[in-house]
């Protein structure tokens, strides 16, 4: 349970993120070290606002300027390493691609040729459950059809790690429910290293092995917690009362978070008033 | 029902056109109405009637079709020399700030310039020949496809940029496999502009330097005094934009099937 940084395929060491902003420096990211071993799913929740998306970007190694150490496999990175596939929050598919241009352009890059590359897109467009869609264009696609897209880019380039800043968020509460079955059920058939940011409770303790909850501003780690649920797991264990023990732990912890996160807001604001 | 469906749905398919077509055929009408009752002096504007009845001598007599070609030749060469420099001038300012913090007010300032008041000074560098006419076109229309150029670059959605980043890609690859078609929407709409510039300008420097295509023919004809006339190879003219237009959304069409 406890540190084994000597296994840890991807190690986080006291990162600090701040943003010089026109009110003032903004401490985004405050002393965050965690680790995540070879193939576990280990989720970061926090509310919105907290670091979530700045840390998820220094781990991608697509933040310049930050303190602290990020280790992948033994190696600082140092700028994007090649272990790590990214899954963004925002719609990220290439709109001028087809579905199955859009899987098979990590295998592009790879130089692999063009019909070997069609056969594996195929095999994770399949995956990803959007067979029969592999000729269209994004536009032709739902929000939820295209995020599975950017996730199928991403399984498509075969990372170590996969890591994921709420790739569901902009989805209903159904389609991602049946997207997070997906996604285990992926995520137990390639044994896939998963480190996926979310606000959502359930979604988090549906999939993880462990949940990291970070605070509101400055975004620090408040808790490690275990998820010691069975596996396979599907979205039915969402009615389970192990289940319900986990989510109203993790929410004790969040409301604290999330309401101390609006009071500040609205602080924020009554300050503002009286100018305006 | 299907059927009727079908019939409404082609109906639907065609009233666009149908009201465009419409809407000119009522101008003419009205404008024929006007000459002929007296309201509108026929000296100067001549009767639709009497302008279509002029396009069989100015096909036939004045060769409009061979000038027309010519028009449509020097917009073709103009069109390609926009498409290679503009873009590849507005990729090389995207790509060194400096260049585009420096350039870019005057760009903008040379789209605005009337170029065509330049045109002595190309006649004396290209000799009174298709060159010059090209040139000026092609310099007139500059200005849209490097600004549009550049703002389709910059303007990449900033997650697709980092999806290329994410996938280490080589700054080559990274223009040519994401900033390139993210931006080329954008570089249509930049070169469609050109192009309307660049045929403005062309007819022009035809009818100032009489030479060439259309241009010169309506400097001709309206010299002779030939109003219908005149106002015929006008028609042509704008034949020749209409099907370059349709030419250009038939192939932006073809390079970008869905938004
Ligand atoms: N480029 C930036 N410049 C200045 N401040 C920033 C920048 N990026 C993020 N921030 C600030 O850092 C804090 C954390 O932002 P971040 O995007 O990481 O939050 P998040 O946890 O991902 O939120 P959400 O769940 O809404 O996506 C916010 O207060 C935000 O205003
Ligand atoms: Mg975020």
């Amino acid at each position: 349970m406890s540190d084994t940084p000597n296994n840890a395929i991807l190690k986080a060491d006291h990162i600090n993120v701040r943003f010089e902003t026109a009110e003032g420096p903004v401490i985004a990211v405050d002393d965050v070290s965690f680790d995540v071993r070879p193939g576990e799913f280990l989720s970061v929740i926090g509310p919105s606002g907290c670091g979530k998306s700045t840390l998820f970007n220094v781990i991608g190694g697509l933040l310049g300027s930050y303190q602290g150490t990020v280790n992948v496999a033994g190696e600082t990175i140092n700028g994007p390493h090649q272990s790590i596939g990214m899954v963004f929050q925002e719609e990220s598919t290439f709109p001028w691609r087809t579905v199955t241009d859009n899987v098979a352009f990590p295998l592009e890059l790879t130089g692999m040729g063009k019909a070997q590359r069609i056969e594996k897109a195929k095999h994770f467009i399949g995956m990803v459950g959007l067979k029969g869609f592999e000729n269209r264009y994004p536009g032709e696609l739902s929000g939820g059809m295209r995020q599975r897209v950017s996730l199928a880019r991403t399984l498509a380039s075969e990372p170590k790690i996969l890591l994921m800043d709420e790739p569901f968020a902009a989805l209903d509460e159904q389609t991602r429910l049946l997207l997070g079955d997906k996604v285990l059920q992926i995520q137990q058939e390639l044994k896939q290293t998963t480190l996926l940011i979310t606000h959502n409770i359930t979604e988090a303790v549906q999939m993880s092995d462990r949940i990291l909850v970070m605070t509101y501003r400055p975004g620090k780690v408040k808790r490690i917690v275990d998820i010691d649920l069975p596996r396979p797991r599907t979205s039915e264990i969402v009615g389970s009362e192990a289940f319900g023990r986990y989510v109203a732990q993790i929410w004790a912890d969040l409301r604290e978070e999330a309401s101390r996160g609006m009071r500040e807001q609205e602080k924020h604001v009554m300050d503002e008033a009286p100018q305006g | 029902m299907s059927a009727q469906a079908q019939k409404r749905a082609s109906f639907a398919d065609y009233a666009p056109a149908a009201t465009g077509v419409g809407t000119v055929l009522a101008f003419f009408l009205i404008m024929e109405l006007l000459v002929q009752t007296g309201m509108v002096n026929r000296f100067i504007v001549p009767p639709p009637s009497e302008i279509i009845g002029s396009f069989g001598r100015v096909i036939v007599e004045e060769h409009v079709f061979s000038r027309f070609l010519q028009t449509l030749i020097e917009c073709l060469t103009a069109g390609v020399m926009l498409t290679v420099f503009g873009v590849a001038g507005g990729v090389v300012m995207n790509r060194y700030k400096l260049l585009q913090q420096a350039c870019e007010t005057w760009v903008a300032a040379m789209a605005s310039a009337p170029i065509v008041l330049m045109y002595p000074l190309f006649l004396v560098i290209f000799g009174r020949s298709a060159w010059t006419i090209i040139m000026m076109g092609f310099l007139a229309a500059l200005p849209p496809v490097i600004l549009k150029t550049i703002e389709g670059i910059s303007g990449t959605r900033k997650v697709l940029v980092n999806v290329g980043r994410s996938f280490n890609l080589t700054p080559s690859q990274q223009f040519w496999k994401i900033l390139f078609p993210a931006a080329l929407p954008n570089i249509f709409v930049g070169i469609r502009l050109g192009l309307i510039f660049a045929l403005i300008n062309i007819v022009g420097v035809e009818f100032l330097i009489n030479y060439g295509g259309l241009g010169q023919l309506i400097n001709d004809l309206a010299e002779r005094y030939d109003l219908a006339g005149t106002y015929a190879a006008i028609c042509f003219v704008i034949l020749v934009s209409v099907l370059f237009f349709m030419v250009l959304e038939k192939i932006e069409r073809w390079l970008r099937p869905v938004d």
